[in-house]
């Protein structure tokens, strides 16, 4: 990816792409072409393995077939070992793509005498070169001849007249030197090759081995001119350049669940975005691994990759443990689509682990990666050189839009709960922290979303269970005696709800009283209804009973009169108003 | 036993049909005709005619023409004087200027002293 854009940079210079991963992106492009490369470094730090793989991937890449000449190794050797890296050397030498020629230079067969030059060499150079019609050359290692052949000034001469020589033909060669007390090389090789220069070296530090990488010069080119580590792995050389630190990611809004609802919730309700960093941080026992695993497995289920890197445990361990929490991890090993790969820290160095790192994520392609914990690593480096390592480990994730979890061990102590040992809280996008609170005489488990920057997040504490049917996150009790977890939560909660169902009670028992009097004064009220309509009835009966009674006096006085004839007839009303 | 001629641009077989045990079968390779090859040449040939006159054979090898031949009998340097029989192999690299280093180099110190004494 980079090659393409520093192939446009560097016009006046042409390059010839190692197709090493991670080396053409340090050197701009590649070795600078039709010229020597020095390689140089102590015995054992893979100038030899470089050399072969320059070769191979030229021939098999960039169709460029290679001469390997070799004046210490014996082509079989050289054979085997490149087999064990996944080159078939030999199919590739009757094929024509590769030619090997091996230079003995035995110091008890060789009598000096007088002038002489290197002619020979230059003949099988230029022989293996005419026949195949290479294009890369590889001299492995060519200072022997100085421990064969005693005349220096000859072949000081020779030598430079051999580098000149190779210019000419116009063939990449590398040259690779052992490292001398204080110099690049033990016989000053970089006097001659001058173009580019290449270091390697296989520091130990506290028992940790690391190789590193370094383009000591290279001219008419700018370079990479940091020490970076690399990798001989089973798939070769494998540089692993120190990231741009650009922060031009590409940012995604899409989000993935963490693989708990409530989690998801807690995170605005979306869980984590994708190719965000996550940290998990909590002391010993608090559910880290857990929370990873649950992570991965919700990518399985999603149908997505992901790579889980265990630094404690042994993937079958992880995925037993998981078992008893009700989360099945085979079907997602199964279907290929979670990896596992478990190594104890102190296995190789910071850097190393680093560079492995790197090339299982390029070559697995996952979506999501978890690195379960990232504070064992701190065994393995100082503070800082594991906060570079994780930033740019995490810089790396992000460029791949690979979401990540890290989980961290913090130490007990209140004070430290919120900062990791190995400082690298600020280049985390969330940050779950994970807590014991002890309390009642038992200890639980707490959840916190310190930070999630882009969410709105909850900022409450959660009581986090892990049961046999998994992992639950629920409700704290806060209340006036603080927050309460655990039994205690259970306990609180058991006694509000012999609480209200007092309280449900005795409200039950004035609603059944209110309506018992309801019932009363009702029947009350028809008793006095009842009596009044009886008394009403018989108060109009005896009213209706007086009215015939008057008027049946009215008849009766009338029915008088009309005997007696009186005169009172004609004005029968006046005279009967008066009687009354 | 015959000399390769075919092989030799100035291959000078000298040998006389010398015993199998005491012949000294020598190879000389050059590249093309430098002065240090045509140096090397009349240096080896004047002193096999000293020291083991009738019981030699040089062959002149020029790598220029035949160079594979410099790979399978791992040749470094230019001139390169090979002693193929009697066995083992030996090298001697150089113009041959120095008869007295020439001379250890063939396993011929011997006559190193009878030269001295």
């Amino acid at each position: 990816m980079n090659r393409r854009k520093s192939v446009t940079k560097n016009r006046s210079l042409s390059k010839s792409p190692t197709g090493i991963p991670g080396l053409d992106e340090i050197t701009n492009g590649g070795l600078p072409k039709g010229r020597p490369t020095l390689v140089c470094g102590s015995a054992g730090c893979g100038k030899s393995m470089l050399g072969v793989e320059f070769l191979v991937r030229g021939a098999l890449e960039y169709d460029e077939p290679g001469v390997l000449m070799t004046f210490e190794e014996l082509p079989e050797d050289v054979i085997t070992n490149a087999r064990s890296l996944g080159f078939d050397l030999d199919q590739m030498v009757a094929k024509k793509q590769l030619f090997l020629d091996y230079v003995r230079v035995e110091r008890n067969e060789i009598q000096e005498t007088g002038e002489y030059d290197l002619e020979g060499i230059f003949v099988r150079l230029n022989y293996a070169i005419e026949s195949i019609g290479a294009k890369r050359v590889v001299l492995d290692t060519i200072e022997t001849l100085f421990t064969g052949l005693t005349n220096a000034a000859i072949l000081r001469a020779e030598l430079r007249r051999l580098f000149n020589w190779l210019k000419e033909k116009g063939v990449t060669a590398i040259i690779t030197g052992e490292k001398g007390d204080g110099t690049l090389t033990r016989n000053g090789l970089e006097e001659y090759v001058s173009d580019c220069v290449i270091m390697l070296d296989h520091r130990v530090v506290d028992q940790v081995s690391t190789r590193r990488l370094r383009v000591v010069k290279y001219r008419g080119s700018t370079h990479g001119t940091n020490e970076y580590p690399f990798l001989i792995g089973e798939t070769g050389f494998s540089v692993l350049p120190i990231s741009s630190l650009s922060l031009a990611h590409d940012v995604t809004n899409e989000r993935i669940s963490s693989g708990i609802p409530r989690l998801d919730a807690m995170l605005g309700g979306r869980g984590y975005y994708r190719g965000s960093s996550i940290l998990v941080t909590g002391t010993a026992g608090t559910g880290k691994s857990s929370l990873g695993a649950y992570f991965v497995e919700a990518a399985s289920r999603r149908g997505e990759r992901s790579l889980y890197f265990a630094f404690e445990e042994s993937p079958q361990q992880i995925v037993r443990n998981m078992r008893s929490i009700g989360l099945n991890l085979e079907p997602g090993i199964n279907k290929g689509l979670l990896q596992f790969h478990a190594s104890r820290p102190t296995l190789y160095g910071l850097e190393t682990h680093l560079a492995v790192m790197h090339k299982q994520i390029q070559e697995f392609k996952p979506r999501v990666v978890v690195i379960d914990p990232i504070s064992n690593l701190i065994n393995t480096g100082s503070v800082n050189e594991v906060r570079s390592m994780l930033l740019r480990l995490v810089d790396f994730l992000k460029s791949e839009k690979i979401t990540a979890l890290f989980t961290s061990l913090s130490s007990q102590g209140d004070n430290s709960l919120e900062e990791t040992e190995v400082g690298v809280s600020s280049i985390m996008d969330t940050w779950l922290l994970l807590r014991d609170i002890e309390l009642g005489g038992e200890r639980n488990r707490g959840i916190y979303v310190l930070k999630s920057r882009g969410t709105a997040h909850s900022n409450q504490i959660r009581e986090f269970l892990i049961t046999s049917k998994g992992i639950d996150i629920r409700d704290v009790y806060v209340g006036p005696d603080g927050v309460l977890t655990g039994s205690m939560r259970l306990a609180q909660e058991a006694r509000e709800r012999a609480e209200k169902l007092q309280r449900q009670l005795e409200i039950g028992s004035k609603q059944h009283k209110l309506e018992r009097r309801r019932a009363a004064l009702e029947a009350q009220i028809a008793a006095l209804r009842a009596e009044f309509d009886a008394e009403e009835t018989e108060v109009s009966r005896e009213l209706s009973q007086e009215n015939q009674l008057v008027k049946q006096l009215e008849m009766d006085e009338v029915a008088m009169e009309r005997s007696r004839r009186s005169d009172k007839a004609a004005e029968p009303r006046n005279g009967h108003k008066r009687l009354m | 036993m015959k000399p390769k001629s075919k092989r030799t641009r100035k291959s000078c077989a000298k040998a006389a049909p010398a015993e199998r045990g005491n012949l000294y079968d020598l190879r000389l390779y050059v590249a093309g005709q430098t002065p240090k090859s045509l140096a090397a040449f009349a240096n080896l040939k004047a002193l096999c005619d000293v020291h083991l006159a009738g019981k030699y054979r040089i062959e002149v090898v020029d790598l220029i023409k035949k160079p594979q031949l410099a790979r399978d009998d791992q040749i470094i340097a230019i001139p390169t004087l090979v002693r193929r029989l009697p066995q083992p192999i030996r090298k001697i690299i150089g113009d041959l200027c120095d008869r007295r280093q020439t001379l250890i180099g063939l396993e011929l110190s011997d006559k190193i002293e009878d030269k001295s004494s």
